[in-house]
């Protein structure tokens, strides 16, 4: 049997492009049953200590008021702390709300107010007073570096490596080095601010089965978390996610609303909705605030003698949460002497939470800058410093890349950006009175894929619907799996359908980690597979069986039809074939799987090299990005269309993260100060000027049979150290703390 | 947010009646800042006054005597395009057109924008003591993170700034506001509406709470030649001010006959000083002597933790603003 690809690698729109425009995609604060309830959430004030009092008199008197759930009066939940692990819940204790009177950070649940509606719970929330016994607390990771540990190990480590172990002798040859580049840089605590708030909205059925509408990157996720918490069975717990209003990584893990919701649902017998607001969305899981320190050196032809890079990031008490930020510098760059380090501070926080590219964003701003720090001291260009220090071996693991053609996103950016034209001096480039800056950096994600399954029917009208339990956070799930499906069954697009977002749809892992297109889309195309192969069965059923004596090859799925080869009039319609089941549809479930003995032979990882450019006004600091070209090498792009926009999402970030991001923490409260967008800037649409992107074509025939790689991290993670490079072009200064807010550029 | 009871009125007369009856009611128009602070439980009326249908209050018009009159309740958006704002007053479209977003200027009513409350963190944050929003809790901005606070005319109660691009303008054009009370009309040179904190913070500005804002009149002169208004901040748009400065000169040749100067972004209210215009009338546009305007403006600034960093963007802006007014400078920002 045979298919040819004509929906891949097109630029479609996407699929469920019109539902989001006209409304009719839900959300999972959008759903209506009957005698809904809602619940408010309160968070503590305090930092560190317990509750003593809780005074809600006034708002339990309120007509319509409940009930209001505690530490006090909760419903009995799993005593294991192992119950509360989720599929993304590093090591540690989990985070269990309403467990005790002991209050760990500052934002923590301690109460939920359920009335008759929103308002109404949100203004008794508001009459709720409590009494604190407080305790001091420490959430200040700089000046609390001595506490600086190796982080525990657990089941998370297994995606997220540690360090290697040391090579050579890194101070030596450091001392040694013809020229020497270090630097120390801070960068501040990020939240995702996805524009959907969290929310759960529970339907409490008969005999205590719940339906849950809840915001995730993985509905059996939720699923997992809810039965094992509150001792349900899998089947009486259904999860439901069709649309997701952004996440980043913020809904990776189950957060506080799906547990309250469900606990307030269970005990009053009724369906239970609970949203957060803006303020509550920084009250969990963010980009930890991280401090690093570099130490390269290179002889004067500008090779790499010795690569140190160390960082140190802030955790919770009571959970490690680990990313991988230092292993970069030696998986892009080869060195005798290496030395990278990893430790955590925990602090009076909330644990830190994946986002967009966790590690990567965080580790290559430091790589990258010290890099171009070398390039300019040792007057070599710095794509040509990257070329000299070039290797097709992650010199970590000593594997080959299963593809890397980085050299031609130099080529192909650096031609589209103008990069000869440059003038390498420093403070040389200037416009409208400006200065203008140059600057360069590459990027690395990695190209995963895990096991997921995915189930092909189709039905009595001939057209194809596939399943699986995955999400779309807005990367556009929904659309190539869409012309996946279809390629492989040889159908026109308009008669496929792909459903995600359900647990009663087959397995599939989180959506995250740039893997959700390589993992779903082997699935997909494992159950399409599948499906072919029992069509074909089916049809060689059907007298005259016309397939007779043919070989498989020769057997050809075409639009509505099977088919032989070269033979357009020898055919039997998809429907026939259906209907001689005598069934309503014909089904196939099926799982795609890594091909590890091929994979594990490689590196696996995509590349990018970004070119940006800045405008400074010196005497204000003013920085104005005019102008970045992306070139990303990532195996086989689906749909350039979606792809580009995931893209160019990901350089908007990485503008955000260079110049605009912070939650400003007050120490003294513990407590972050701007936790509202108007007051924690991401960047606006007047920030945003040309932005550029290149999809470099890239074959890969080890990652899987699609070529799929993922791009869901790889456009963020080059943005910010291009942007501080063309900083230090435009105005001589090298600026390592992010974001670079003008105070920092004011000469 | 507590329950309150809505009522709308279509006469100046029933609003202030309303008002001066309870204490506790408040005006709404645009409501793009009093529904914000709603939510977060820092006003808590229990009765919110409609003014949106009093007629012509939305009006902007010429009066017989050359002067203007913004209507308190024709929107931010339609007032910076109004024609005669566009040519007359320049400076004045310019600064609205800095504030905020598209969104929220074609809500956002003028009477409104005079009210605006500080965007102080501390002041958002009913967790943090604030003597604004609590009188006598104390101010969490001294010690804290106070980089977007005040460095000009602050007290140790409070280091707020007020927010409005409008306002700085308004300053700068010696404006008058038109109020209407129980007891009758008044009018308040533009100068005396707004206050500094000293020891009562959790006032704003003199407006009494039986009274509303009906007008704003702007003199003749828009200096609509030579002005210029500088905004810098954090993000290109939707943000406020880190230091705002609005300029207008009269000019003959190269001599300042006549010199306005406000900013924003400063102090508890926007800030002019009066000696720093004088010493520029009668001299020559030039760095030299708008240097020395903005070091005899900055003379007594106060920084705190986090902003020292604004006095010397300050002065930078104050030069950069007044060479532009001037057009001396060809590099607008």
């Amino acid at each position: 049997m045979s298919t040819e690809n004509k929906y891949f690698g097109q630029p479609l729109s996407r699929v469920d492009g019109p539902a989001k425009v006209n409304g009719q995609a839900k959300y999972a604060a959008e759903f209506y049953v009957p005698d809904l309830l809602y619940g408010y959430i309160i968070n503590s004030t305090i930092a560190k200590g317990s509750i003593k009092k809780i005074h809600a008199e006034k708002a339990l008197a309120l007509t319509g008021v409940l009930k209001m759930f505690t530490h006090e009066n909760r419903n009995r939940t799993a005593w294991l702390d192992l119950k509360y692990t989720d599929m993304d819940a590093p090591p540690g204790v989990p985070f269990k709300p309403l467990h005790s009177a002991q209050i760990k950070y500052n934002g923590q649940p301690i109460a939920l107010v359920v009335a008759e509606n929103f308002e109404l719970a949100r203004y008794a929330a508001s009459l709720i007073h409590i009494d604190y016994e407080v305790e001091p607390h420490n959430t200040n990771l700089e000046s609390n570096l001595g506490e600086a540990r190796k982080p525990k190990k657990g089941l998370a480590s297994l995606l997220k490596s540690g360090p290697p172990k040391s090579k050579g002798d890194v101070a030596k040859a450091y001392e040694k080095s013809e020229i020497k580049a270090s630097g120390k840089f801070v960068h501040g605590m990020e939240h995702h601010n996805p524009m959907e708030m969290f929310a759960s909205t529970v339907v409490y059925e008969p005999e205590g089965k719940l339906t849950i509408y809840d915001k995730t990157q993985g509905v059996v996720n939720s699923q997992l978390y809810v039965a094992n918490v509150f001792g349900k069975a899998f089947k009486k717990v259904r999860v439901i996610s069709p649309y997701v209003g952004g996440a980043f990584g913020s809904g990776l893990r189950p957060q506080y609303q799906l547990f309250l919701s469900v606990m307030a649902a269970l005990d009053l017998k009724r369906s239970v909705k609970v949203s957060m607001n803006r303020h509550q969305m920084f009250s969990f899981g963010y980009r930890p605030r991280t401090i690093q320190n570099t130490r390269f050196g290179s002889n004067i032809e500008g090779k790499l003698q010795v690569l140190h890079h160390e960082a140190i990031a802030e955790t919770s008490r009571f959970e490690d949460y680990t990313e991988i930020v230092v292993n970069w510098t030696n998986m892009m760059y080869p060195s005798e002497n290496v030395n990278l380090d990893y430790k955590l501070v925990p602090l009076d926080v909330s644990t830190p939470l994946d986002m967009r590219a966790p590690g990567g964003v965080t580790g290559l701003h430091p790589i990258e800058c010290t890099i171009d720090d070398l390039a300019y001291q040792s007057k070599i260009d710095p794509v040509q410093f990257r070329l000299i220090n070039y290797s097709d071996v992650d010199s970590i693991s000593g594997k080959p890349y299963s593809s890397k053609e980085l050299k031609e996103c130099f080529k192909q950016g650096g031609e589209r950006f103008g990069w000869d034209k440059r003038d390498p001096e420093p403070r040389s480039m200037k416009r409208n009175g400006k200065l203008v800056g140059w600057g360069m950096a590459v990027g690395i994600w990695e190209a995963l894929q895990l096991p997921a399954r995915a189930e092909a029917t189709l039905g009595a009208d001939g057209k194809l619907i596939v399943s699986c339990a995955t999400a779309d956070i807005g990367t556009g799930t929904y659309t190539i799996m869409t012309q996946i499906a279809a390629d492989c069954m040889g159908m026109d697009i308009g008669n496929v359908e792909f459903c995600l977002g359900d647990t009663n749809m087959p397995l599939a892992p989180v959506q995250g980690g740039s893997f959700t297109s390589a993992t779903v889309g082997m699935a997909v195309h494992a159950a399409c597979t599948g499906l072919q192969k029992k069509i074909i069965e089916q049809a060689k059923k059907i007298e005259p069986d016309i397939f007779k004596r043919i070989n498989l090859d020769d057997i050809e799925f075409s639009s509505d039809s099977l088919r032989i080869k070269g033979h357009s009039g020898n055919f039997i319609s998809l429907k026939d074939i259906v209907a001689s089941t005598g069934k309503s549809d014909l089904k196939s479930r099926n799982t795609g799987l890594p091909d590890v003995l091929k994979q594990r032979k490689y590196a696996r990882t995509t590349h990018s090299a970004v070119f940006a450019e800045v405008e400074v006004d010196e005497d204000f600091g003013i920085v104005k990005v005019t102008r970045i070209v992306s070139a990303i090498a990532a195996g086989k792009i689906i749909n350039p269309k979606t792809a580009k926009s995931q893209i160019l999402g990901g350089m908007v970030w990485g503008i955000g993260k260079a110049l605009r991001e912070e939650s400003i923490m007050d120490h003294r409260f513990g407590r972050i100060m701007n936790a509202n967008l108007a007051e924690y800037h991401i960047p606006v649409h007047a920030d945003i000027n040309d932005l550029e992107v290149i999809f470099v074509d890239e074959e890969d025939h080890i990652v899987n049979d699609l070529q799929i790689k993922g791009i869901g991290e790889i456009g963020i993670v080059g943005v910010a150290p291009a942007i501080a490079n063309a900083l230090f072009h435009a105005t001589g200064k090298r600026i390592y703390d992010l974001p670079i807010t003008l105070e920092k550029v004011m000469s | 947010m507590n329950p309150f009871v809505y009522t709308t009125v279509e006469k100046v007369d029933e609003a202030t009646s309303l008002l001066s009856k309870n204490l506790n009611a408040k005006i709404i128009a645009g409501g793009t800042n009093l529904i914000d602070l709603m939510k977060e439980n820092i006003s808590k009326p229990d009765e919110i006054i409609d003014v949106n249908r009093i007629p012509g209050l939305d009006q902007i018009k010429e009066l017989e005597n050359g002067c203007i009159r913004l209507g308190a309740l024709a929107r931010n958006a339609d007032t910076a395009y109004h024609p005669i704002i566009a040519k007359r007053y320049p400076l004045l479209s310019r600064a609205i057109l800095a504030g905020a977003s598209a969104q929220l200027r074609n809500m956002a009513s003028n009477g409104g924008n005079l009210l605006q409350r500080t965007r102080c963190y501390y002041f958002y944050d009913t967790a943090t003591p604030c003597n604004k929003r609590v009188p006598g809790s104390g101010c969490s901005a001294i010690g804290g993170y106070n980089r977007i606070h005040a460095i000009l005319g602050a007290s140790e109660d409070c280091i707020a700034v007020f927010p409005s691009d409008m306002c700085v303008a308004l300053a700068a054009l010696d404006a008058t506001i038109n109020i209407s009370g129980s007891a009758g009309e008044r009018s308040v040179a533009f100068a005396d509406f707004h206050r500094l904190p000293g020891d009562t913070p959790h006032l704003d500005n003199n407006l009494q709470q039986d009274e509303m804002i009906t007008s704003i009149d702007l003199p003749v002169n828009g200096f609509e030649n030579n002005y210029a208004y500088l905004k810098l901040r954090d993000r290109t748009s939707y943000a406020f001010a880190l230091v705002s400065v609005a300029s207008a000169f009269e000019i003959e040749g190269s001599i300042i006959k006549e010199a306005r100067l406000a900013l924003g972004g400063l102090a508890h209210k926007p800030w002019r000083n009066k000696d720093a215009e004088d010493i520029l009338t009668n001299k020559e546009a030039s760095v030299e002597n708008f240097s020395a305007a903005a070091d005899l403006i900055l003379k007594d600034a106060k920084a705190y933790d986090r902003n020292a960093f604004k006095i010397e963007l300050a002065r930078r802006a104050i030069v950069r603003n007044c060479l532009n007014a001037a057009n001396l400078h060809s590099n607008p920002i």
